[in-house]
């Protein structure tokens, strides 16, 4: 057999593989979207008949309803004020020194590599120390210490992209720095700024670990009530939900591709470890 | 670095603040938890006791050293098993001509990463679950009698752990094989070397550096993973992580807790700093750069 049979194998096999492995990683959510469908109680595959049910009841469940609102409030808090406080400091980090820069730096990107709920349970701590019970206000603070890394990557990536020349050029007629930064840099980097920010939205809205240990009945965000839910219930509303969750965080995700480049979100994570 | 100026204007000082502040609050959080390490636990509070190290010396417990190795486990296979899978993805997403079959090839990839750790753990308990998929089709086509038991086990939590680390798997090797000159594998076969040959002789040589960071890094992400291994491990395997869940909010014991954390955080600072110096010494060795 020449090379070129034996290529042809080969590129056949290969495509196979990644036929599995493209199967392997949707599987979950096909199984899902399939058994949320279900008009049975239980989760068997394949479903027996087809039904609306668990989606009415995945929206019109109680705890759901309120941690849906908590989560909504959260992760809109965690990305405005993550994107605002980490694209101030990438800005400096790029374009200035300061005393202690590597050493804040080093802080601030660490909870990349720290386990989240460690994270949760350090604040935790750190709050009860301080006469502070679980609020809002310290799961928004967990969850801007684990999306910041993020955001000031993907603005770092967008402000080494920028020509420098346009921001002495408008210093050179005469705009203070603040006017160069304001009316020069920021349109620029506006782009990269948004999608940091809905990246932040959607990694706050679904993360979990970090939530779990500094949250209450009350605050909890909707990941946290969907794992409690699973310990209770085996019915297909958890199906239900996840599809939807899935559905709109595929859809943001193309948006996010389309308008402000996915890719600069993926490199976020290259060599971020 | 052009516009790097000496003098730093004065809100480029103000700037600093928001992040200088939350960076202050992850230390001082951190320290305070580790601290409690070295404290004496008072059962039913949460207050700590005076300077000890009996939380150390209660880590040699069997149940914690398996734990510790089980995990180290379960991280190098999933490490393992997301470079073979992972390798092809990485590399037509890099070689493919077809733009929309990058782009559907690189959402499917993508997706475990934005789903979140619930939703995803929740797919694949239904998947591994006794009346599950897998379950179906291997009693269904008479493969096996009974059906498998693949929820709480080990081989679940593995299973689902690889997803769960597959797309920063194919970031780092896609990063590394869009870096390989193309003209190197061009010049090999132009010398007569089949597609075969200079695939692993000359592609997959050149990408050793991607390699070995994504190895690293899915060993430490999968090292720290809690929510996977919480629900498909459904108490029966334990983890790392499991355990300090187990230790701090089901025995409140949170200076264990601590000693368990502080463990943790030096085995993955150890495994980043002696798998990242071995990477760069076979880097260098190898010539690469």
């Amino acid at each position: 057999m020449n090379w070129h049979a034996k290529a042809a194998i080969a590129r056949s096999c290969a495509w196979l593989f990644i036929a599995f492995v493209l199967l392997y990683l949707m599987l979950p959510t096909i199984i899902i979207a399939t058994a949320s469908v279900s008009s049975q109680e239980t989760l068997a595959f394949p479903p027996a008949g087809f039904s609306m049910q668990w989606y009415e009841r995945a929206i019109s469940y109680p705890d759901f309803q309120s941690a849906f609102k908590n989560s909504l409030f959260i992760s809109l808090g965690t990305s405005t004020l993550a994107t605002a406080l980490g694209t101030a400091y990438a800005y400096v980090l790029e374009r200035h020194n300061f005393p202690g820069k590597k050493l804040i730096t080093a802080a601030l990107l660490s909870p990349l590599v720290i386990p989240h709920f460690i994270i949760g349970l350090a604040v935790l701590i750190f709050a009860v120390q301080l006469g502070y019970v679980r609020s809002f206000e310290t799961i928004i603070l967990v969850h801007i210490m684990i999306v910041v890394p993020f955001v000031v990557r993907s603005v770092l990536v967008s402000l080494r992209m920028i020509d420098t020349d346009v921001e002495r050029a408008a210093s050179s007629l005469g705009a203070t720095p603040f006017t160069v930064f304001t009316h020069v840099t920021l349109p620029l980097l506006a782009p990269g700024i948004f999608g940091g920010w809905l990246f932040a939205s959607i990694l706050s809205f679904t993360e979990f670990s970090g939530s779990l240990f500094v949250s209450t009945q009350s605050t909890q965000p909707l990941p946290v009530a969907m794992f409690t839910y699973i310990r209770d219930f085996a019915d297909p509303t958890m199906a239900a939900l996840s599809t939807i969750i899935i559905g709109v965080v595929a859809i943001l995700l193309v948006i996010g591709a389309k308008w402000f480049g996915l890719s600069s979100i993926i490199s976020v994570h290259d060599d971020a470890h | 670095m052009a516009t790097m100026s000496g003098e730093r204007p004065r809100f480029a000082t103000y700037m600093i603040v928001p992040a200088g502040i939350v960076a202050v609050v992850i230390v001082c959080a951190m320290a305070l938890m580790l601290q409690d390490a070295f404290r004496v636990h008072v059962p039913g509070t949460l207050d700590v006791g005076g300077f000890t190290l009996d939380n150390f010396w209660r880590l040699n417990r069997p149940i914690y050293t398996k734990a510790f190795l089980d995990t180290l486990l379960y991280a190098a296979l999933c490490a393992s098993l997301d470079l073979l899978l992972g390798y092809p993805i990485a590399y037509v997403l890099v070689r493919a001509r077809s733009g929309w079959l990058k782009s559907a090839i690189l959402i499917i990839t993508l997706m475990p990463l934005f789903s979140g750790d619930i939703v995803r753990s929740y797919g694949w308990l239904v998947v591994l679950g006794k009346y599950g998929v897998i379950n179906m089709f291997a009693t269904g086509t008479g493969l096996v009698a009974e059906p498998l038991q693949l929820l709480y086990t080990p081989t679940g939590v593995v299973i689902a752990l690889v997803q769960y680390a597959m797309p920063v798997m194919v970031i780092i090797l896609t990063a590394s094989i869009s870096h390989v000159d193309t003209n190197l594998e061009r010049a090999a076969s132009s010398l007569g070397a089949s597609p075969i040959a200079t695939f692993f002789r000359v592609t997959l040589p050149l990408t050793l550096p991607g390699i070995l960071s994504g190895t690293i890094t899915i060993f430490a992400w999968t090292l720290s993973a809690f929510a996977t291994p919480q629900i498909i491990g459904g108490g029966r395997v334990q983890t790392i992580a499991t355990l300090i869940y187990g230790v701090g909010f089901s025995n409140f014991n949170f200076p264990l807790a601590a000693a368990l954390s502080l463990t943790a955080l030096i085995l993955i600072a150890l495994v980043l700093a002696v798998g990242g110096g071995l990477a760069r010494m076979v880097i260098t060795a190898r010539g690469l750069t």
